[in-house]
Parts: C-alpha cells; structure tokens; sequence
C-alpha cells in the first residue's frame, strides 16, 4: 500500500529540489555563452578590457556553477530515492537521454571549465577561447538531454509497455528524441538561461554606473547583454508560443488549465485574461475575457475545436474503465503468461492502462480491478490539473517575458545612443529587474509540471504510482535535511555574490566620461 | 537473440569499467579532501594540495554522475530497488557529495581562518563518508539486501539503516577509503613538493599497507559469506523479469566462479601487485607509476567482487530468488544498443580531452602561483 501522505511529500521534496537546481541552471545557460561572446570579443580585437570582463563576469559564472553542479547531483539521486516505481517502470527509455547527457555534454562541460578557470596563463588565446565555448556548449548540450527526458514524461513517444518485463520499453530512440514538446522545449528553455544570464549583467551593470564605478567595464557589460536580450527575449516568446501550440495537441489537460476553459463552448472560444477558478464547483468565480483569442493562439483558427475540463473528464472516465480492464488482464497474464484470452483483452485495452492505474489510488487495497463508478469519478476528475497553479503561473511567466522584452527594448536603444548612463532611473530599474526571470522561469516550470498532474508521465503512468515505498518519517527526515542545507546554500550564496558583485572587476583604466564605449562586435 | 545476451554482458562489464573509472578519479579527489587538514598544516600548503586537483574535480566527477545514469538507463530496476532501499545512506552520500563543489569553489575566497577551516572539515567529511559509503555498498551487494517486489515489481525494502553497517560492510568501506587515500597522495606527490610531498608519500605507504591488510581480510571472509547460485532461471537471452528464477544460498558460494575459472584468480592478484608494486615506486619518488599502480589495484579490487558475484548483481536476503542479475534487471535490447553506440563513440572522446586536460596543467604547483593567480581555489 502507498501512503498518500508520502506522495504529497515525495512531491514537494522533488519541487522544492528541483526549482532550487534550476535557480542555477538559467544563469549558467546564458552566462557561459555571454562569456564566451566577450573573450571573443578579446581574442579578436586585442582589447584587454574584453578580458578583464570576462574574467569578471566569469567569477560570478562559477559561484552560481557550484551550486548549480551541487543541486544537479541531488537530480540524479532522486529519481531513484524517491521514485522507485518511476524508475524501474520508465528507466528503459529514461534513464538513457541522462546517461546519454553525462557522457556527451555534461563530461564536456566540466572537465573544460576546469581549464576554463585555470588555463590562462597556461593556454593560449584561441585555446582558451575554444574551452569556454565548449562549456558553452557543454552546457547547453546538458539542457537537450534533460529536456528530452522531460518531454518523454510530457508526449510519452517512442515507447511501449512489455507485459513480459512489466515496464515500458523504447520503442524508437528517434521518436524519443525528435519529440515536438522536447525540441520546442529545448530551445525554449536555454533562450530562457540567455535572458535571465542577459537581466543579469544589465542589473549588475547598471548598479555599477549608477555608483559611478567600474564604468568601463560596465558600460561594454550592459550594451552586450541589452542586444543579447533583446534577440532572447524575443525567441523566448515566440518559442514558448511553439511550445504552447505543440502543447495543447499533445496534452489537451494541461492546455486547459493554462487557459481556464471549464465547459465547452462553441468555437471560436474567449482568452481569460485573469480568472478566479472555482476548484470545486469547476467554473470561474470571476473572469475577465477578449473574445475569439483563445481559438486563435491555441488553433490558429477560429473554427476548430478547442478541448475543456468538462470534456476532458468525460473522456478519461471511459479510459480508466477501459484502464481497468486493462490491469485486470495484465495481472492474470502475471499469473500465466501463456494465458491467450487474457492476452487479448489486455492487447484490446493497453493504451488505457496508464487510467487504469490512475483508479487505483482511490480504490479499494489499490487495486484498479476492485474500483467502484464513484472511485472512477474521482479519478476522472483528476485528469484536470489545478487551474488556479498552472492558470496563474503560466500568466505570471507570460507577463514577465513580455515585460522583459520591453525592457530590452529600452535598453537597447538607450545604449545604442550612448546616452544609458545618464538616464539614473531607467539604471535603477535595471537593478529591480534582477529577480524577474528567475520568477519567469520558475512559473514555467511550474506550468509544465503542475499542468501535467496527475502523471508523471502523460497518461501512462500516475504520479500517485511513481513513488518509492517509503514511511512518513523517512521522507520527514529527507525534507528537513534539504530545507536545512539549501538554506545553508542560498545563504553562503547570496552572501559570496554580493560580496563580489560590490568588490567588482579589478581597476582598469577608465574612459573618459564623454568618450562613446567602442561598439562590440556582436552590434556589427 | 544472441545479440542481447552479449549486450548485457557488454553492459556489466561496461559497468565495472564505470565503477573503475569512479573509484580512481573520484576516489582520488575525494582522497585529498579526507587528508587535506593533515597533509597540509598551514594554509597555504592547504591551498596547493587544492589546487592540484583544482581544475580536475568538477570534471572526475562525473564519472561518478555517469555511472548512476548508466545503473539508471542499462539496470533500472536495480537504480530504484537500490537507491531507494538504502535510503538513508543514499542521503548521507548525497548531502556529503553536494557539499564539496561548495567546498572547492568558495572555501579560498574569503580570507577569515573560521571560514577555512569550516570549509576544510567539510571537505574532509565530503571525502570520507561518501568513499566509506561507496565501499560498504559493494560489501553489502556482497552480503545482499532485504527486499522483495508484488506482482508488478514494485519494490519494497524491509530493512534497516543500522544493519547496512555491519563489520564486513565497514571493513569494505575502510578498504575504499585506503585506496582513495593512496590515489590523492598518489596524485599530491605527482604536483606537489616540499613538506607536501614527503607527507604525502609517507601517507602513501601507510594506506597501501593498510588496504593490503584490509582486501585480505576480506578475502579471508569470503568462504564464510553467505553466496547465492542460480538452481534455475529462463535463457539468459530471452527478456525477463526477476520473478521466474530460482536461487539457492550457501556459504562459499562466492568462490564458485573462481573454483570453476581458476585464471579468475589473476584479478585478486592485479590488486595486490599493484598495491606492492606502488607502494615501491612511491618510495622511490617514481609518484607517476605509483599513481597508474594505485589505478590498476582499484581494478584489480572491483574486478575481484564483480567475477565472485557474476552474474548476480543485487541479492535479496529475504526473498532469494527475486535476486537481481545480469539476466533480470537488464533493460531492453533496443536501449542498451543505442546507449552502446553512444559510449563507443563518446568514451574515446571522455578519454582524451580529459588526458589533454591534464597535460594542460602539468608540473608542479607552488605556493606563490596560488598567491599570484586569482582564479586558485
């Protein structure tokens, strides 16, 4: 028997962990490439103060590294600590984009920002340039192969449940890696570390020049990252519209509740710009709408069909009765593999099985076959994710983005026309746009992992079934071991951070005030 | 169906190689941390000792990242029965390893004595625990574990977080920390000099010594274990599950395969020539031979418990016959040919930029460059 209280801790011992790691990974996506873009601009150029600045920025790089590489570690354990049945039950197709990351990216990653960090005196220029665009590109690599297993657990393609080795097998390693949800997603993710790295040396930047310090180093800092930003903001969006539309094809659960669409109406169908979600009676308390928006984003059109919780409900309510079908043959062909009967019935229900596992948490010694019509409403009902989490987060995430674009925007032409320094407001603000993307990117993930409840992988398997089989205390014990450590880290962290961030770059020469900062190579 | 029974044995041996490739780089580094507040008294002797394997850790450490995705991709069911049997100590092992990049990244860059030194206990336990861990692990496989799976194979584990420490769990784990001591001397005697290094290459002496001790005790032990063999199972080359086996216990069962392959014995032996061996030419300064020495005894340690196992991988005390092998616990063929291609063509690749790497930063390290560069640990 699983205790439901250990899969409600089991799932927030992995989301505290997991949005903890990726308060890292952003920063280190765009950063190493924002490295990478400066020393070019040294190596091809001559100028020295490219140097100074990425050495600069490259020290902040590795103190938000180490953490990053620290929390990834606790990834990788907790597949296995915690979600055992996950594990075994996926680890065929799973488990290989992760073994496949270790050995082509991540290996890349680490074993050059060793030299990255010690080579320069002992590399020379194009060497040491070649090693930081492969931690670059290491790095990056990582995100592919993480967002490939991710996109398994979104749009399961590729795979097949073995009744002989009970578990799901790989079907087709190119299915599994050309899948739409982690392609899109992919892009859609790394440009989001591009925007966050972009905010970031704008923020820091724009601190130094208010104080009036650094300047040189800052002014070339903020151009660079305003037209890095500007260019990722932009792809951001229009990949995470991709992402979107992909999206609601492959999980029309989650798009509803990105959306907030609780009946069905007739096309086209209204945006809700906000929305206050009624959970119980499943109809918005109050909501604010633009007609025709909804079809458009979501269909490109104004005549198709756009799914709703009601439907959504009616549908899986026929899978977990198929569902069960499914297990009941499945456990008789455990019994007799050679049972042809069985065999049958369980061929006739399989793509089902996954709802038939979902009944089980409701009923009866969880067991799927023992499950009463009111156990199969229950488990319908769950088809449909929390409206008000995914609803909220997804707009939280999409107003950042725009927000961020505009301030690029801003700051690019402020920049361009030389002038940046002087506008001390704007310089303020940059300051206060520091933590945006981080919240961006943690509503996205939000959006994605809330909005694919109540599985862990989409219709196959069920979050309630992934977990390992642990006692309460156990998993007590886990999360105050976590809570205390990170908050230990984020301590040091912060503290170390801000530490550098106030020391700052070594003095280097400073530019007269009037003269104009050469334009950098990536504004040509 | 051939094709898969090979793949399998590929996998597990690709799977020693992985734990090979662990212990001796990881090992190492973890190694240095466990020694570092004795082989280096003052500060600065510290710094160095640091900053040899300073650009080297983040990337060794990944052998270890590598062989848990590897466990996870080629033997899933034994990466969940495993990590989430062993809870507790996976947590142990975990929060000690997070706390080392921690520990290398930020431990120089403020000047405060309190701070350091904080830092340096850190590294010490982040050195230890996880190598004592990591060998007792292997003595517990030896031993098995209390678990057994329902119908569906979901796993359940009856046992508990103390009896994972039993005597023959803590010498296997002594023995791992020995030899990782042996391989960070090893490394400090290749970068190091001056009172570094002759301390280095007297602790050197010392843990061959004791995991010379310490693997013959626990060979001594062996035909008191309780081993398991196979009474009968499915062809090895067919798809299975770990319910349709049968598996007989019996002491001595261990030695079977080095009483029905009697050239099995030249693994042992690899461990104990290179321990001697090392120990020699470390005495005699050769510290680079020593270090590939100190390599080839890891081998010889982990090829020894994985030819007395073969082809079990995790038993089960408790239910014997749902031990998992090399037959059982495999996954599919389609995977383990994929992820084949890509170790084949990635691994040579691992292998020499990693070499390249090291040739990067070879010679000595002084105190003085630590002072000047300010990008040392």
């Amino acid at each position: 028997m699983i205790d439901p209280l250990v899969v409600e801790l089991s799932r927030w011992q992995f989301a505290a962990t997991a949005l903890y790691h990726f308060l890292f990974v952003p920063l280190t996506l765009g950063l190493s490439f924002l490295l990478a873009a400066m020393e070019t601009v040294y190596v091809t150029t001559g100028r020295t103060i490219y140097r100074e600045m990425a050495q600069f920025w490259g020290k902040l790089f590795l103190i938000n590294f180490a953490l990053g590489v620290a929390t990834g570690l606790t990834m990788e354990f907790q597949f296995g600590t915690n979600w055992a049945f996950y594990s075994s039950f996926v680890g065929d197709i799973f488990g290989a984009p992760l073994a496949i990351e270790g050995l082509m990216a991540f290996f890349m990653e680490s074993t050059f920002v060793g030299l990255m960090v010690f080579g320069w005196h002992r590399l020379s220029k194009a060497q040491h340039l070649a090693v930081t665009y492969l931690v670059a590109l290491g790095s990056n690599l990582s995100a592919v192969w993480i967002l490939v297993a991710n996109g398994f657990m979104q749009d399961p393609q590729g795979a097949m449940f073995n009744p002989d080795t009970m578990r799901m097998e790989l079907a087709s390693f190119g299915e599994l890696i050309f899948n739409h949800d982690a392609q899109s997603k992919f892009v859609h993710t790394s440009i989001a570390g591009f925007v966050t790295a972009a905010i970031f040396v704008c923020g820091i930047s724009a601190y130094y020049m208010l104080r009036r310090q650094h300047l040189a180093i800052a002014r070339r800092s903020f151009r660079m990252a305003a037209l890095f930003g500007v260019l990722s903001s932009a792809g951001v969006i229009t990949l995470g519209d991709a992402l979107g539309f992909v999206g609601a094809h492959a999980q029309p659960s989650k798009l509803v509740a990105m959306e907030g669409i609780w009946e069905d109406e007739a096309p086209p169908v209204a945006f809700n710009v906000a929305a206050v979600p009624n959970e119980v009676e499943m109809r918005h308390d109050y909501s604010l709408q633009i007609p025709y928006l909804t079809s458009l984003l979501v269909t490109r059109s104004l005549d198709q069909e756009v799914p709703s919780a009601e439907a959504v409900i009616a549908e899986s309510k026929e899978r977990v009765r198929n569902g069960i079908q499914a297990v009941a043959a499945l456990q008789r062909l455990q019994e007799d593999a050679e049972d042809s009967e069985a065999r049958a019935q369980f061929e006739a229900h399989q793509d089902d099985l996954g709802y038939g596992f979902l009944v089980g948490a409701y009923a009866q010694d969880q067991d799927p076959t023992l499950a009463t019509p009111a156990d199969i409403e229950r488990a319908a009902r769950d088809t449909v994710p929390h409206m008000g989490i995914v609803f909220w987060s997804f707009r939280v995430m999409v107003a950042s983005g725009l927000f961020m674009l505009a301030f690029f925007i801003l700051a690019t032409i402020y920049t361009l026309r030389n002038d940046v320094q002087n506008k001390r407001l704007f310089l303020a603000f940059s300051v206060l746009m520091i933590p945006v993307p981080f919240i961006a990117c943690e509503a996205g993930w939000l959006v994605a992992e809330i909005g694919r409840q109540p599985w862990t992988v989409y219709g196959i398997l069920p979050t309630w079934m992934s977990v390992s089989t642990h006692s309460v205390s156990e998993l007590i014990f886990s999360l105050a071991g976590f809570v205390l450590l990170y908050s230990i880290f984020i301590a040091i962290e912060m503290y170390l951070m801000i530490k550098f961030i106030r020391k700052g770059p070594a003095p280097v020469e400073e530019l007269p005030p009037d003269e104009p900062a050469a334009v950098p190579a990536m504004a040509k | 169906m051939e094709v898969y029974l090979i793949l399998k044995v590929v996998w597990w041996l690709l799977l020693g190689v992985l734990l090979m490739g662990l212990a001796i780089m990881v090992g190492m580094d973890m190694g240095v941390g466990t020694i570092l507040r004795w082989v280096g008294r003052t500060d600065s002797e510290r710094r160095v000792a640091l900053n040899i394997i300073g650009p080297h850790w983040d990337g060794n450490q990944v052998w270890f990242i590598l062989g848990g995705g590897a466990i996870f991709a080629a033997w899933p069911i034994i990466y969940a029965t495993a990590f989430s049997g062993l809870y507790v100590v996976m947590l142990l092992l975990l929060w000690s390893m997070i706390v080392r990049p921690l520990g290398f990244e930020y431990r120089s860059k403020l000047q405060s004595p309190a701070w350091r030194n904080a830092w340096d206990w850190t590294l010490f336990v982040s050195g230890f625990v996880p190598m004592l861990v990591f060998g007792a692990a292997i003595g517990n496989a030896l031993l098995g574990f209390p678990f057994h799976f329902e119908w569906n194979l979901m796993s359940f584990y009856t046992g508990s977080f103390i009896a994972l420490f039993n005597p023959f769990a803590i010498l296997c784990g002594l023995l791992s920390v020995a030899l990782s001591v042996y391989m960070g001397c090893a490394m400090l005697m290749i970068r190091g000099d001056g009172a570094l290094y002759a301390r280095a290459k007297h602790l050197l002496g010392k843990s061959a010594l004791a995991a010379l001790v310490l693997f013959t005790l626990g060979g001594l032990w062996m035909p008191f274990v309780e081993g398991y063999h196979i009474v009968q199972s499915p062809d090895p080359a067919i798809a299975q599950t770990a319910l349709q086996q049968e598996v007989g216990r019996g002491r001595g069962d261990w030695l079977n395969n080095f009483l029905a392959q009697p050239v099995l014995w030249l693994i042992p032996a690899l461990a104990y020539v290179g321990l001697w061996l090392g120990r020699q030419s470390a005495l005699r300064d050769r510290s680079q031979l020593a270090w590939w020495l100190g390599a080839v005894s890891w081998i010889g340690v982990i090829g020894t418990v994985g030819a007395a196992m073969f082809p079990f991988m995790m038993p089960s005390t408790t239910e014997p016959s749902v031990s998992l092998t090399v037959w059982n616990a495999s996954s599919s063929e389609r995977t383990l040919l994929w992820m084949l291609g890509f170790t084949v063509v990635f691994m040579p690749l691992i292998l020499w930029y990693t070499s390249w790497a090291f040739w990067v930063m070879r010679g000595k390290v002084s105190a003085a460059d630590v002072e000047a560069d300010d990008h040392a640990y």
